[in-house]
């Protein structure tokens, strides 16, 4: 298939595999950003070509995963609601919050939908006037763009029965967070592609001047990673640390303008819980005060809930690259898709759901030693 | 709009599910997802499913016919081999294109006759209509089946009709019911995949799932994708044939790859006959259309439902035969050799991929949701 089959051709990515192992000395730390690119990851097998020297850990960039509890149990709340017409991207419907999930509440009565755009709210706000829609606008800045607009829609076509639940997060603050810990192991990233589509990759500058780290911004196909982590790998070794773009033919320094205006005219930064990890400081969006009759939080006064996440549960490690989905005793056992401990289970993006998903859990009972093919060491 | 709490409470008109504590972790405050409700996930074909069978279903009618957990049943009557099945057929929206809910219903029983080596002969039908259905649409769902009923070389021989109130159905539920016989010592069933064999696609994979999903009204993007719905017995017929080097019947395992898809149904041919398969991601056909729309949605047509395609375990000896044979016949005319089965990781199916790296393709769990991003 056209722009799809070349960033997956097998005899290219032995070659990259190859320069790899040819370029690299000693052992690296690299860290992927985005689900996305953890996803690709497993599911093409990429970590099995690559030598033993390089260790590729997931970073937090799965929105779903580091969504807090207490905002699941919130939409939860809301979406129980009669007269509420719940409206969230699909696969928020399976993250269990402290009682159910968005399934459950579906099948006990409430009007849950999954949509493809958040536009499409405007469209069911209109055809049910004495329904109250709610969006369930979370992601990184990759989806504020689309969310930014049903807000900024609905002010501006006066269509009043529509609101968003906002929990937006932002990448920088979390490489910093990330960076800024004592025990943290990532020498190099492979900065989130998509998340800088819209927002260019400037604003990374200051990051690995300050900690004096590589960060390559990457696209998602195993190509594409491939590249991304040779281009890293070539300034570990080489004492260089700099932002470089790999995924030129998508994006270039300063992002797409437009969509940031729209953005920052209708959410404002502000601290964000993520779970897992925390409070990190300027590390989110929230609606601005003039948008607050579209402003779901505002509307709709669910109360303090408080949470608690599983003891047992480590992901809020892994989502620090400081562990990996095989280092939980919980993970394919008490833990699985079905039944999710914690953050990076609930998610198809999360990476213990990856790992899950692409079957490593079956692999470890199996006792299998990775297959290794083309040119890996 | 803000209220207080006994208002909410009032207005809270949907029952709130209990929290069901691990065992395992005393404190942990997260619930083990054993829903209280039937979710839609349990109609996936996927884990869902095979919970709800096994904590519900097999308890109580376990018997030895129904333990093999075929997608047809074999039994003997006065020395004859029956094969005898029945599904129930929900699909939204009711014409999609390449099909209908008619046509889907009369191939989906005749293949699940086929998958045992049988040839079907007699369905059944039963209608569950919603008030308010129009008399037109139900003639053009009834007129499909009689052309693919027709087509498959069956008889639809009994039936029955109900009509429920109107928001109680969606328009229209049929359930059919096949009988067919299998002749001479034919022995198909998921447990008879031997190590060596060769796995066999019958065509293009994921084309039912995505021309339905193209359809929905909340996803508005209109392909060229068409539903592969078709009856398989006489491409069946044509595999059977075939006879091995030793004249045994080489075709070992034939499953129609509906709902779960591709993987899940090599999952549990792998399980059932405690073998590992190894699959060539780059050998297994996906229209570029079904391909896009995947990849848009985050969707892996390898788990994505067919509804005309088969997928065969067949011995190494036979297997370019049988796929001569496939190819020569309408609707096998793309099929592959996808992979073989090995002795390694029993019970469990890897692929290559396209890039050298290697997966394990699991059974899927639930419904496939499409990704945020």
């Amino acid at each position: 298939m056209k722009y799809l089959d070349e960033y997956r051709d097998g005899k290219l990515a032995a070659r990259i595999v190859d320069e790899i192992c040819r370029v690299q000395t000693k052992p690296w730390v690299i860290m992927e950003v985005c689900g996305g690119q953890t996803h690709s990851i497993v599911k093409h097998g990429l970590d099995h070509l690559l030598p033993q020297g390089i260790e590729l850990v997931h970073g937090p960039g799965c929105p779903v995963c580091v969504t807090p509890l207490e905002m699941i149990d919130k939409a939860h709340a809301i979406a129980r609601r009669p007269n509420v017409i719940f409206c969230s991207f699909g696969d928020m419907l399976r993250v269990p919050g402290s009682d159910g999930d968005l399934f459950t509440i579906k099948s006990q009565g409430g009007d849950v939908r999954i949509v493809y755009s958040p536009l499409d709210c405007l469209k069911i706000a209109r055809a049910n006037p004495d329904k109250q829609v709610v969006f369930f606008a979370i992601g990184f800045e990759t989806t504020a763009p689309a969310n930014a607009m049903l807000a900024h829609a609905a002010k501006q076509q006066g269509v009043k029965n529509v609101s968003i639940l906002v929990s937006h997060v932002l990448v920088p603050p979390a490489i910093a967070a990330i960076l800024s810990s004592p025990d943290n192991r990532v020498q190099a990233f492979l900065g989130p592609g998509h998340v800088c589509a819209v927002m260019g990759y400037s604003e990374y500058e200051p990051l690995s001047r300050q900690f004096r780290v590589p960060i390559v911004i990457t696209g998602f196909e195993p190509l594409d990673l491939l590249q991304g982590i040779l281009m890293a790998l070539q300034q570990l070794e080489s004492g260089r640390a700099e932002v470089e773009n790999q995924y030129s033919r998508v994006l270039g320094r300063d992002g797409n303008r437009p969509a940031q205006d729209l953005v920052l005219s209708v959410f404002e930064v502000g601290d964000r819980n993520w779970r897992g990890i925390g409070t990190i400081p300027a590390s989110g969006y929230h609606l601005r005060a003039e948008y607050a009759e579209h402003d779901a939080e505002h509307l709709f006064d669910v109360g303090q809930i408080a949470t608690r996440e599983s003891e047992i549960c480590i992901s809020g490690e892994i989502l620090k690259g400081n562990k990996k989905p095989h280092d939980c005793p919980a993970f394919g056992k008490q833990c699985d898709p079905q039944h999710p401990l914690g953050a990076t289970m609930v998610s198809a993006e999360g990476a213990c759901a990856a790992y899950y998903t692409y079957g490593r859990h079956l692999e470890q009972a199996d006792k299998l030693t990775s297959i290794n093919f083309a040119g890996a060491a | 709009m803000k209220q207080t709490a006994s208002e909410q409470a009032k207005e809270s008109s949907v029952p709130q599910a209990t929290t069901v504590r691990s065992p395992l972790f005393g404190s942990c405050p997260l619930p083990i997802f054993e829903h209280k409700q039937i979710v839609l996930g349990h109609g996936s074909g996927g884990k869902l499913t095979a919970d709800l069978i096994d904590k519900v279903f097999l308890p109580a009618f376990a018997n030895p016919v129904l333990n093999k957990l075929d997608d047809q049943a074999v039994v003997h009557v006065n020395g004859v081999r029956l094969a005898f099945t029945t599904d129930s057929f929900v699909v939204t929206p009711i014409f999609f294109p390449g099909g209908d809910i008619g046509k889907l219903a009369v191939n989906g029983t005749v293949n699940d006759l086929a998958m045992s080596g049988a040839r079907p002969l007699y369905l059944a039908a039963a209608f569950i209509l919603e008030e308010g259905l129009l008399s037109e649409e139900l003639q053009r769902v009834v007129e499909s089946m009689r052309d693919a009923a027709q087509q498959a070389g069956v008889q639809l021989v009994t039936g029955d009709t109900k009509v429920v109130n109107r928001g109680k159905g969606d328009k229209v539920f049929i359930t059919t019911t096949g009988v067919g016989v299998i002749d001479g010592s034919i022995e198909i069933s998921a447990s008879q995949a031997l190590v060596g064999d060769k796995i066999i696609v019958s065509g293009y994979v994921g084309d039912h799932g995505m021309a339905i999903m193209s359809q929905r009204e909340n996803l508005e993007f209109e392909g060229a994708i068409e539903s592969d719905c078709a009856p398989l017995n006489s491409l069946v017929n044509a595999m059977l044939e075939v006879s091995g080097p030793d004249s045994e019947c080489p075709v070992h395992v034939l499953r129609d790859p509906t709902r779960g898809g591709v993987a899940t149904t090599l999952n549990e041919i792998a399980a059932r006959s405690n073998v590992g398969m190894l699959l060539s991601e780059s050998a297994i056909p996906v229209r570029e259309s079904v391909q896009g729309a995947c990849e848009l949605l985050g969707l892996d047509p390898l788990y994505v439902a067919n509804e005309g395609k088969l997928v065969a375990v067949v011995a190494p000896g036979a297997a370019d035969a049988v796929l001569a044979r496939m190819r020569d016949h309408e609707l096998g005319r793309d099929a592959s050799i996808i992979g073989e089965v090995v002795t390694e990781h029993a019970g469990m199916v890897r692929m290559k991929t396209l890039i050298g790296g290697t997966r394990i393709l699991d059974v899927m769990f639930g419904e496939q949701l499409p990704r945020i991003c």
